[in-house]
């Protein structure tokens, strides 16, 4: 790399400038957008130089959308509750039965242990809207409809395929030897299990749970047939700002900010356990 | 050897089988309280599956696994008594090599200064108290290999398995370890079954050798014993660098007793050999059982002289017979060699070797009143 021409040092700068802007400007945009007022986002031509305001951030907050309409009560702080107790309750249920499931499936293979694996991958595929109808009658039926143990229940077909597929293949990367190991020093198979096989498979562990906090974080088609506006995540919170008067762009563009920024910071402090997670081949010992 | 207490491992016609593959076939062995036992054979051979059979991480199709007389069938690994060593040291990534060593110790709860003073201990015994801090991953091979031996007997287990600790460390360190492990076996008085692929390793370490070959027991015996007399072709085959010299030959008798033809001349096989007269057999000799001789000595064959390569302690020359027959001769360093060209070797009769061409078996010399005149 070192001994790479200006010439090409300097292509590659651009490139990957250019790459950078590509991804960022929607993000900056919009985070610019959510200090303007409607009036000076619709303007013509648009510009960057305007008078910030917190106007969107203060509606948002005090749950008042005041609009040329009159005032509009929204819901969205509570939007946003609802999209942290699903997705964390989802998260962790699904670290809970899909750990120790993906740790059954690397390292016995029992009959049909293939066929359960893949049938429950299999439930990523299938297009949601073609369970969610018949899932609807029958949460009506049961009172799991807009509860959120009905929906945390209903996550799990995101979570659970996901968490069980990645962190199964961070357990079979673990030497078999290191846990006998263990088991012949004297400790039994669950603590060997605590002690040697979550540890070395952390990392793949955070990494899995983030993926499939983001997904049911971003998950929307799911929450909006099977909730209600007190059980709705800010997925579905959002269509509040398409109002009759008008659609709120800079209401919107500050629920964005506001709704990416638990993820955005989730992926930030866990990003070297992403690293580390992808790295783990180089630690076994 | 003669107490009549039980073995203290008992291993009763153990079968194992992965899918069709038969890695264990009906094998047994006993290995008796501080004996080590050096189990030996080529990779394949089904050595570590029997070692994890033992351990209990492998369960057997057929056969019972007894350690100090109780029956281990349903034992689970961490309550059998076993340390062991792996191949791959195995050593816990995350945690330092003191935590690696101090494992088998905190499975019994062992905690504070006791446990402090046990891992010390083993360690400086072992030359690794310098970096008992240190990740697995910061360690040398042979520091890994030290930790992994030392992990395997912080527990003081009665029963030691080790399963070629020596391969992945380099030639000095595994020459080392080779004087040095008799020494700290005998200390541990732990009784050991000691997995190797290195002949040198299972006849320096060994009390007996048991010769694995496909899943079977081929030979069990001290070392003098397969070394001497092996069982088979194949035994004699996997002792000795270089490996030993095998003819197809058909012994003949006349009233000097049995011989061989090499290039048309008669080498005299040991007396007590004449029921193998007429048989196809396969003629054994160890570069070491044949030497360089006057023309016209007794039993001197004609050979050519091809190549010579010194090796450190020995001398390996390579001589064809008139018909072609390549032969390898081996002598101390030092002492003088054949001239180029043509030169003579005899055979040591008592320590050629006959086998049966068609089953590999050793043909035995029979007792014979005239045998040990010839010597």
């Amino acid at each position: 790399m070192d001994h790479a021409s200006p010439m090409t040092r300097w292509l590659k700068g651009l490139a990957l400038t250019l790459v950078v802007i590509f991804f960022m400007f929607p993000i900056l945009w919009i985070v610019l957008m959510s200090f303007q007022t409607n009036e000076t986002i619709l303007r013509m031509p648009p510009s960057v130089v305007f008078t910030p305001t917190l106007e969107n951030y203060q509606a948002l907050i005090t749950g008042k959308l005041v609009s040329s309409a009159g005032v509009l009560e929204i819901q969205f702080m509570r939007n946003l509750m609802n999209s942290v107790i699903l997705s964390v309750c989802s998260v962790a249920l699904s670290l809970l039965l899909g750990v120790p499931a993906a740790y059954a499936f690397a390292r016995h293979k029992f009959r049909g242990s293939e066929d359960i694996a893949f049938t429950l991958l299999s439930f990523r595929f299938a297009p949601p809207l073609l369970v969610l109808l018949p899932l609807a009658l029958y949460f009506q039926d049961l009172g799991l409809a807009n509860t959120y143990i009905g929906l945390i229940w209903v996550y799990q077909l995101i979570c659970l395929p996901l968490i069980l597929w990645i962190v199964r293949g961070y357990f079979e990367d673990i030497s078999p030897d290191v846990e006998h190991a263990y088991r012949l020093a004297g400790h039994s198979w669950f603590s060997t299990f605590r002690r040697i096989a979550l540890p070395l498979a952390g990392p793949g562990i955070a990494a899995a749970g983030l993926l499939a906090f983001i997904f049911a974080w971003n998950n929307f088609v799911f929450a909006l047939v099977l909730a209600s506006a007190d059980k709705q995540p800010v997925t579905v919170g959002a269509l509040a700002f398409v109002t009759a008067s008008g659609i709120q762009y800079g209401q919107i563009a500050a629920g964005i900010v506001l709704s990416i920024a638990p993820t955005l910071a989730l992926a930030l402090y866990a990003q070297r356990y992403l690293v580390e997670g992808l790295s783990l081949g180089a630690v076994k010992g | 050897m003669t107490e009549r207490k039980p073995p203290a491992i008992e291993i009763d016609a153990v079968t194992k089988r992965f899918k069709t593959d038969v890695a264990l076939d009906a094998v047994s062995l006993s290995v008796a309280e501080g004996e080590t036992l050096a189990l030996f054979g080529p990779s394949g051979a089904g050595k570590t599956v029997l070692l994890r059979v033992i351990a209990g991480l492998v369960e057997a199709d057929a056969g019972r696994i007894r350690i100090g007389g109780r029956d281990m069938d349903d034992v689970p690994p961490e309550e059998r008594g076993v340390g062991m060593a792996f191949q791959n040291f195995a050593l816990f990534p995350h945690m330092s090599a003191f935590d690696n060593i101090a494992s088998p110790l905190t499975a019994r709860r062992q905690s504070g200064e006791a446990l402090r003073a046990g891992v010390e201990k083993l360690a400086t015994m072992l030359k690794i108290g310098h970096v008992l801090g240190q990740a697995p991953k910061a360690l040398s091979n042979g520091q890994k290999q030290r930790t992994a031996l030392a992990r395997a007997l912080a527990g003081g287990p009665r029963t030691l398995l080790l399963d070629d600790p020596l391969r992945n460390v380099d030639a000095k360190l595994r020459f080392e370890m080779r004087l040095e492990l008799p020494r700290l076996l005998a200390r541990e008085k732990a009784t050991t079954i000691y997995v190797t692929q290195d002949y040198r390793e299972a006849m320096a370490l060994g009390d007996r050798i048991a010769v694995l070959e496909g899943g079977r027991v081929t030979q069990l015996g001290t070392p003098e014993e397969v070394y001497l007399a092996p069982a088979t072709l194949s035994v004699a085959r996997l002792f000795g660098d270089p490996a030993i010299n095998t003819l197809k030959v058909t012994p003949q008798t006349d009233g000097q007793g049995p011989f061989v033809l090499l290039s048309d001349l008669r080498a005299p096989l040991d007396d007590g050999l004449s029921h193998a007269a007429g048989r196809p057999c396969v003629l054994g000799l160890r570069p070491e059982a044949v030497r360089f001789t006057e023309a016209g000595a007794p039993g001197a064959v004609a050979v050519t002289v091809e190549a010579e390569t010194p090796l450190n302690e020995k001398t390996v020359t390579l001589v064809t017979t008139k018909r072609g027959r390549e032969i390898l001769v081996s002598r101390p360093a030092g002492t003088p060699g054949p001239a180029e060209g043509a030169a003579h070797i005899a055979v040591d009769s008592a320590h050629a070797l006959l086998f049966d061409a068609e089953t590999g078996a050793r043909i035995a010399p029979r007792e014979t009143t005239r045998r040990g005149a010839a010597a």
